[in-house]
């Protein structure tokens, strides 16, 4: 892989469809964009058929704007609406069986370590609540216990989405949906605590309202895993269907849960804390 | 079995579960039958001159310039396609599902390759360059919903789904076959001047370079953030 992968054969720009010359031209690959110039270049994913309206579509767009490294990264998913879009973008994807994502990314990250040892090769894990901390809740500790170097991102979106609405450790306590009509009787996991215990060298939880903070919250969980280990983010991408938001209100529905139970917090290690503050100091140098 | 162009029906039994045997090194497989490379490959140059639409699909290990033998392969299948009257390249650059929908004319998607078939009304059609396990997915859904004649140029070991498959194919044995089918046309009377096919015909591009926030109308919210959320760069 790397930038090669990207470059199209002489003599076969005229026969490739315009979207994959667009990718190689006006792309991310071997470049760093600006997350707020999005629409200005070509993306990584574009077309999914995920629902009108779905707030988790918007933070895979961010996503994937934010790669710090997309030509050598992998992500990997698994059954949940998250890999709708995921496995469309043109960037690598592995669909994991349903759980046992972050024991498939362990192994993947030691194999393209030791077949790369000249090159840093990204993993991410996006899963839903389901995936990760429900039926995955094992495989996702453990890879945390053992320390690998890699990003898990919860895109939480309080349910099982597209099986019909039943309630997931992650529905918040008393919520009633489709399957689950009596309310849920029990509170919602407290999935950023148990990632700092486990032992996750960075963690943060947000609502995706401001696309820049999405997308610096996704680069350093991505550097820090490069060098320190696990790292985690909890983001709430509400399902507008199963809990019935209108299609206009979404953005409105995540400032409102920003502000009760999903503002932005940050935490990571000390080693990860003086990592950033350099990086930051000889990025200010170089604009100075 | 013999492996001939479909429709075969919905879901067909694998060539391979029916007895047929990939072919031993110098050796190809001709109709789900092991024949002498020289056989097949006229077989294989007979129906591209008779057949409707030829196509050339080539895979992501000929259209992406990954290293200097994969360049040499896709000059190699240019040449190929100027000497084939009528050719035209339908590329399959890489294997991810797409939804809602492709443009089948102006690509082919291994997870439904039936569409550009079918949309195109391909009846003989080349698979180079695409990996093992999405040509074997491909070739198979190809044998079961379309009536298009199916050749495998494989880099390994070859396709018991396509109806002609050759195996090692790289740069030097695309000129060979290309010489084959220069061969088969004269001796078939066709007068046709080397061209290179037509261009892909997917829309035009968007301007990346005057596009701007503003576009997007009442949508730029998702981009711009709220007065007074300053945000530093990230690292």
């Amino acid at each position: 892989m790397g930038l090669e992968y990207v470059r199209i054969s002489p003599g076969f720009e005229r026969y490739m469809p315009k979207d994959y010359v667009d990718l190689v031209k006006y792309g991310q690959f071997g470049r760093q964009v600006d997350v707020q110039q999005l629409g200005q270049f070509k993306e990584l994913v574009e077309e999914h058929p995920m629902c009108a309206g779905c707030f988790m579509a918007y933070f895979i767009r961010i996503f994937y704007a934010s790669l710090p490294n997309p030509e050598d990264t992998i992500v990997i998913g698994t059954a949940g609406c998250a890999r709708l879009a995921l496995s469309q973008a043109a960037v690598p994807f592995v669909y994991g069986n349903y759980g046992d994502t972050n024991a498939v990314a362990s192994g993947l990250k030691r194999a393209l370590t030791i077949r790369f040892p000249d090159k840093v090769k990204d993993v991410v894990v996006i899963a839903g609540d389901g995936g990760l901390i429900d039926i995955g809740f094992g495989m996702t500790m453990h890879s945390w216990f053992r320390r690998e170097k890699f990003t898990t991102i919860m895109v939480d979106n309080e349910v099982y989405g597209n099986t019909g609405g039943q309630e997931s450790g992650m529905s918040p306590k008393g919520v009633q949906l489709k399957m689950a009509p009596k309310g849920k009787q029990f509170d919602k996991i407290n999935a950023v605590e148990l990632a700092k215990v486990a032992g996750c060298v960075y963690v943060a939880k947000l609502a995706p309202t401001n696309p820049k903070r999405i997308a610096k919250t996704i680069r350093r969980a991505i550097l820090a895993a490069r060098h320190f280990g696990p790292t985690f983010i909890h983001a709430y991408t509400s399902c507008n269907i199963e809990y019935s938001i209108p299609t206009e209100k979404v953005l409105e529905d995540a400032r409102k849960r920003e502000k009760q139970d999903f503002a932005f917090y940050e935490w990571m290690t000390d080693e990860v804390r003086e990592y950033f503050e350099e990086i930051e100091k000889q990025s200010q140098e170089v604009k100075v | 079995m013999k492996v001939v162009p479909g429709p075969a029906g919905y879901i067909p039994t694998p060539a391979v579960f029916e007895g047929v045997e990939l072919p031993p090194p110098g050796k190809a497989l001709l109709y789900g039958e092991i024949v002498d490379e020289e056989v097949a490959m006229r077989e294989a140059a007979k129906a591209l001159l008779t057949r409707r639409n030829p196509t050339i699909f080539p895979g992501p290990l000929v259209l992406w310039g990954w290293n200097a033998s994969a360049m040499e392969k896709a000059k190699a299948v240019l040449e190929l396609a100027m000497e084939i009257p009528n050719c035209r390249i339908i590329p399959m650059p890489d294997y991810r599902p797409k939804y809602p929908k492709i443009d089948p004319e102006a690509e082919i998607n291994p997870n439904h390759p039936n569409l550009t078939i079918l949309h195109n009304k391909i009846e003989v059609c080349i698979f180079v360059g695409v990996h093992c396990h999405y040509a074997n997915l491909s070739l198979r859904m190809i044998r079961a919903g379309t009536n298009c004649f199916t050749i495998a140029l494989c880099a390994e070991m070859g396709h018991e789904d396509a109806m002609v498959s050759l195996r090692d194919v790289h740069a030097e044995e695309i000129r060979r076959f290309k010489d084959v089918v220069v061969q088969v046309r004269e001796e078939l009377g066709i007068k046709w001047e080397p061209k290179l096919p037509p261009e892909n015909p997917s829309l035009p591009p968007e301007n990346y370079e005057t596009i701007s926030v503003v576009d997007y109308g009442e949508y730029s919210y998702l981009l711009i953030p709220r007065k007074g959320e300053y945000v530093p760069e990230s690292e």
